[in-house]
């Protein structure tokens, strides 16, 4: 099998693609580097996490806040959405129609966003029972984290509303491929932390 | 790097290499459902002592993020490139970061005497 060389972190275009290919290297090399800073920023915040998971001053614990068929819920969301945008990835290397590309987009803000609605429950279902942020150090911690993450995940859906906008307005150019593929390591990147937050938060705290 | 040979178009047949690549997609999220449901599964009905089913997660975990990587990243250690040695780098300096602040602060809740991280 003759494959060409990946050049660059994500789905690679095919040289079929011609200059988009080439311009790519650069601008995905850059936005990994983005990446990686954003992972050592999720690193810190969940050091502290750990560090202050017992400090729960008389409040509410770990096991009576989290709920973990809400939490498998988001998770399979969020799997789902990655795989649907892997879906579209594909779609914009094997030049299948617009239409299809974009439905592909959708399926994913769609999910992003219902992942977004099952986290907002589960904070306002944590907020009645009394684990508010200003409780103890354990809820500030987690209230640092865990929405780090929904607020990614937000700022995602944004992007990809614009990206669906500017597609719509200038057709898939060199700047709105390129786009779709920073956005696809973006997505697959807060996946990743995901598994790190479901992992380290909500598996092991219910243990 | 700048000489790379533009072989595939030619060489392989599009339709093989996309159905090549869906398959891909589809066994990475396979395994990553599989490395979900399993730790979510014990946690649910096995109720295993605290020690061991912590270790479990952290495998299925790490397993799992290596799956991401692989499957939805594209990345690997077969093709050598600047983004695999700013990961591992990332991961050496999260690695001293993190499990340094949680060995200091555990360290520090011990002899404090107050409840231990």
């Amino acid at each position: 099998m003759s494959r060409e060389t990946a050049k660059y972190p994500g789905l690679n275009l095919s040289s079929a693609h011609g200059k988009d290919h080439e311009a790519a290297e650069s601008l995905m090399f850059g936005f990994w580097v983005f990446l990686m800073s954003d992972a050592i920023l999720f690193g810190m915040v969940f050091a502290t996490y750990v560090t202050s998971v017992h400090a729960t001053a008389g409040g509410p614990e770990p096991y009576q806040l989290y709920d973990i068929k809400s939490i498998f819920v988001e998770t399979l969301v969020l799997l789902a959405s990655s795989f649907t945008f892997g879906m579209a990835s594909l779609a914009l290397k094997y030049k299948h129609s617009t239409p299809r590309l974009i439905g592909w987009l959708a399926a994913t803000l769609i999910l992003g966003i219902a992942f977004l609605c099952f986290e907002l429950h589960d904070f306002s279902t944590m907020f009645a029972k009394g684990g508010v942020p200003s409780r103890s150090g354990f809820l500030s911690a987690f209230f640092d984290l865990v929405p780090l993450h929904g607020l990614h995940v937000t700022g995602g859906c944004l992007w990809l509303i614009c990206l669906v906008g500017q597609i719509a307005r200038y057709g898939l150019d060199t700047k709105t491929k390129l786009g779709i593929m920073r956005l696809a390591l973006f997505w697959h990147f807060l996946d990743i932390v995901w598994i790190a937050i479901f992992s380290v938060v909500y598996l092991a705290g219910l243990t | 790097m700048s000489e790379q040979p533009n072989v595939a178009v030619d060489g392989a047949d599009p339709v093989q290499e996309e159905r090549r690549e869906f398959r891909s997609y589809v066994w990475g999220a396979g395994m990553a459902l599989l490395l979900t449901v399993v730790p979510f599964a014990l946690l649910h009905w096995a109720r295993l002592p605290r020690s061991p089913m912590v270790i479990v997660i952290s495998v299925f975990a790490l397993v799992q993020i290596l799956i991401h990587f692989r499957y939805f990243l594209h990345i690997s250690f077969a093709h050598k490139r600047e983004d695999l040695q700013l990961i591992l780098f990332s991961a050496l300096l999260l690695t001293i970061m993190v499990a340094g602040t949680i060995w200091i602060m555990a360290s520090l809740a011990l002899r404090m005497a107050m409840p231990a991280s």
